[in-house]
């Protein structure tokens, strides 16, 4: 445990104060644990794979943003990055990695590669992950320095802070899987 | 006492005649043609005779001239290395464009296995007597052989570019996921 | 169970049989891969497995295949340079400078001394960067995580001084035909310097952590080996195959970039097994560090590139004000510049081993064919063969000491 005294807090959510009491929406509280606790899931391929393990080790240190535990179980895991080429071959398996996923559940596409087939526009590369799973939040650069992917982490703590608990039963979001055909 | 090319050369005439042919030194490596049918015999000699001694197969790829007479249209080509003298030494065959076909070197060198299926999904050439030919990198649902220069580069399924300005051509057949 | 996974013409399917008649005992199928997470990339390996013994596996690559050949017959000469840096991304850097250098020996161009020794100091940076993921990783997959830790800060210090030479941390993309696109800057070599002083002291750390650990030496001695025979007829070259005793070298065998300069040794191992590819590559990081401090004491003065307008960019500045570089830039941009018609194969010591460059020519902008002769595809091969008889745990360790890259072995 460190000693110092300089720790930031995430902020509480709004909602009203009194003494003894703090009132706000479940939405707000679930949100905010949800995004301090993202456990990824690294389903690493190539190059950028080896910038996140950067990430994840200590110079960057990815545990800041409450993704200590790397999730190497899909069932287990509510963020799944992506990072590197994936070539048509794989797409099947990333497609079956996302199904067994359990909601609620994330992804982020890492580098140019996994986003839109980066400079491989050729027969083998799928053209981005996003013709066979939804995405949320895509991180450019080939390969994006550590930076880049905790600020990908961090937009998508925002998007998790702002989602509704029940986002699995909205029709937006049915939908969005029905394109997809994932059920 | 270093390995000369001229010794490489008249030895391998001597024994095979016009099977080998166009020595030509390109650079550091002596390079020269092997009629396809005698292959694999070529590379038995080259490995096991006492003085060549080319102990090491270092690579194996194909290539394709599509410009080239029938009988010449592929090539695959063969780098070996003797480590004793240190002689480094490039081999091609020639294969028809039809029907390419030539021996598996698996029998004399383990690492042929992967190389072979490399240049069989790339190229579509045969390796009579290989153990294991199928594809190694593209699915086995593909139907094309990529590396052949008839075929696009661009996967068809992109839609971010606009044809028009970046000089793509059609989809490379049958191999559109979905 | 197992019928279900295999068609019935699988080869597994008759040993599973076989061993049901023989004493009612069941054989199981595992899939490992492609996504497991210490495969360390993607491979797929399906073992036949007696509870935890493997015995027999087949592996099938090109999960990440990404038709780099198709693509270099596609791109004028500096376009495939950013390719080289995705193969094996662990030590761009080498690859770079080793298609830089095919393409000075297709184009007959002869560089500076000066250049050569910046080439040699950062392609050995490379080799120590790409040491320290492999060996640290091993640690972390036979449980010890604190190692990796503790190197990875290191890692970062030779980034850094990537960063300052060219700008980028992993996929360098770094030189030009004929040298450097820039004379590297005072704070470059200070970082170098800084890191020749700091790391030795952590490097000592990390082998004293794991080098005599019992643990580790019971999880990796006699573990996945490979005799130098069949190493040889694998096609293995580099650390795995100095591990099994042969002293193949290419830095000393056909030396390029002024190897032959520096004095170093070449570290063999004996049994070929986890704990001999481990040692070798810790030692391996010494000698290149020995390498490193050489050509920092003797880099002579001079120019960072050749006099070759014809493949050299012209400087930003001049290509604004000056006409004749504004031709040169444009020539080189598209890819018109004179190529002779030739063939030439060109060797460097990659971070795994022989990392080969085919390179035919036609005279055009783009090369006619293109082809890599990438060591981890040639050496994965034997994968199966190694971990036959062995625990599950162990074939593991011995993937992660073989130091294979997906990127470079699917190409």
């Amino acid at each position: 445990m460190s000693n110092s005294s300089d720790i930031k807090l995430v902020d509480a959510p709004e909602g009203v104060q009194g003494e003894g009491f703090f009132a706000t929406k479940l939405d707000s509280v679930v949100g905010l644990a949800r995004a301090n606790s993202l456990w990824p899931l690294p389903f690493a391929t190539s190059c950028c794979g080896i910038e996140f393990m950067a990430t994840m080790a200590s110079h960057y240190d990815v545990a800041r943003f409450g993704s200590e535990r790397m999730s190497f179980s899909p069932r287990q895991a509510d963020m799944l990055l992506v990072m590197g080429t994936i070539a048509k071959k794989m797409a099947p398996i990333l497609r079956q990695v996302y199904e067994q996923m359990s909601e609620p559940r994330w992804v982020i596409a890492v580098g140019a590669c996994a986003s839109s087939g980066g400079v491989f526009d050729t027969y083998s590369v799928l053209q981005g992950i996003d013709k066979v799973i939804p995405v949320d939040v895509y991180v450019p650069g080939c390969p994006p320095r550590p930076e880049q992917i905790l600020e990908g982490i961090m937009s998508l703590q925002e998007i998790v802070k702002s989602e509704s608990v029940r986002r699995r039963n909205s029709p937006e979001y049915k939908e969005l899987l029905a394109s997809y055909n994932i059920s | 006492m270093a390995l000369e090319t001229t010794v490489i050369q008249d030895k391998l005439t001597d024994k095979f005649g016009d099977k080998v042919a166009g020595f030509v030194q390109q650079h550091d490596i002596l390079s020269f043609e092997v009629d396809s049918n005698s292959m694999n015999d070529v590379m038995r000699f080259l490995k096991e005779d006492d003085t060549l001694r080319f102990n090491f197969l270092t690579d194996i790829c194909g290539v394709h001239y599509p410009d080239f007479e029938k009988d010449r249209q592929f090539a695959v080509v063969y780098h070996m290395h003797n480590w004793m003298d240190n002689v480094r030494i490039r081999f091609k065959c020639f294969l028809n464009g039809d029907k390419p076909e030539v021996d598996t070197a698996t029998n004399l060198f383990l690492g042929a296995n992967w190389q072979e299926r490399e240049t069989y999904d790339f190229y579509g050439i045969i390796f009579k007597g290989h153990p294991q030919l199928k594809r190694i990198l593209n699915m086995d649902e593909m139907e094309s052989f990529p590396m052949r220069k008839e075929f696009p580069m661009e996967d068809g399924g992109r839609t971010d570019k606009d044809d028009r300005f970046f000089g793509r051509t059609t989809d490379n057949a049958n191999n559109n996921l979905k | 169970m197992s019928d279900l996974l295999l068609p019935p013409e699988h080869r597994y399917a008759k040993q599973i049989e076989e061993r049901r008649n023989e004493d009612g005992s069941e054989l199981s199928v595992l899939n490992l891969g492609p996504t497991h997470p210490a495969t360390h990339g993607i491979f797929q390996n399906i073992l036949l497995m007696d509870g935890e013994r493997i015995l027999d596996g087949e592996g099938t690559v090109g999960y990440i295949h990404r038709a780099f050949e198709k693509i270099a017959e596609n791109r004028p000469f500096y376009q495939i340079t950013p390719l080289t840096d995705r193969m094996n991304y662990c030590s761009a850097p080498i690859n770079n400078m080793g298609w830089w250098m095919t393409l000075e020996k297709a184009l007959g161009i002869e560089v500076p001394k000066r250049v050569q020794y910046l080439r040699v100091i950062i392609m050995e940076l490379a080799r120590i960067a790409d040491h320290i993921i492999c060996n640290s990783v091993l640690g972390v997959d036979t449980g010890a995580l604190t190692g990796f830790l503790y190197v990875f800060q290191y890692r970062e210090k030779i980034y850094e001084i990537y960063e300052e030479i060219c700008g980028a941390r992993l996929t360098t993309n770094m030189g030009r035909i004929g040298g450097f696109e820039r004379d590297w800057s005072p704070a470059a070599f200070k970082k170098i310097n800084e890191f020749m002083d700091e790391f030795p002291k952590i490097w000592e750390d990390f082998e004293n952590l794991l080098t005599r650990n019992r643990i580790f030496m019971d999880r990796t001695i006699n573990v996945g080996p490979i005799s130098a025979e069949k190493a040889m007829s694998y096609g293995f070259t580099g650390p795995n195959l100095r591990a099994a005793g042969v002293d193949y070298d290419i830095r000393v065998m056909q030396p390029y970039s002024s190897y032959e300069d520096f004095e170093f040794n070449v570290p063999v191992g004996k049994s070929g097994d986890t704990y001999d590819r481990f040692c070798v590559r810790n030692a391996e990081v010494w000698e290149s560090l020995k390498i490193i401090r050489q050509a920092l004491d003797k880099l002579p003065e001079g120019p960072y590139h050749a006099d070759v307008p014809d493949y050299y960019l012209p400087p930003k500045e001049d290509v604004y004000t000056n006409m004749e570089a504004l031709i040169y830039h444009f020539k080189i941009v598209m890819g018109e510049v004179p190529v002779p018609v030739t063939e030439v194969y060109h060797p460097v010591e990659g971070g795994n081993g022989e990392l080969g460059f085919y390179l035919i020519t036609d005279g055009s902008r783009t090369p006619y064919r293109l082809h890599f002769r990438r060591p981890c595809f040639i050496y994965y091969q034997a994968f199966n063969d190694m971990i036959k008889g062995q625990m599950l745990s162990d074939a593991i360790a011995t993937l992660s000491s073989l130091n294979v890259i997906a990127g470079e072995l699917d190409a």
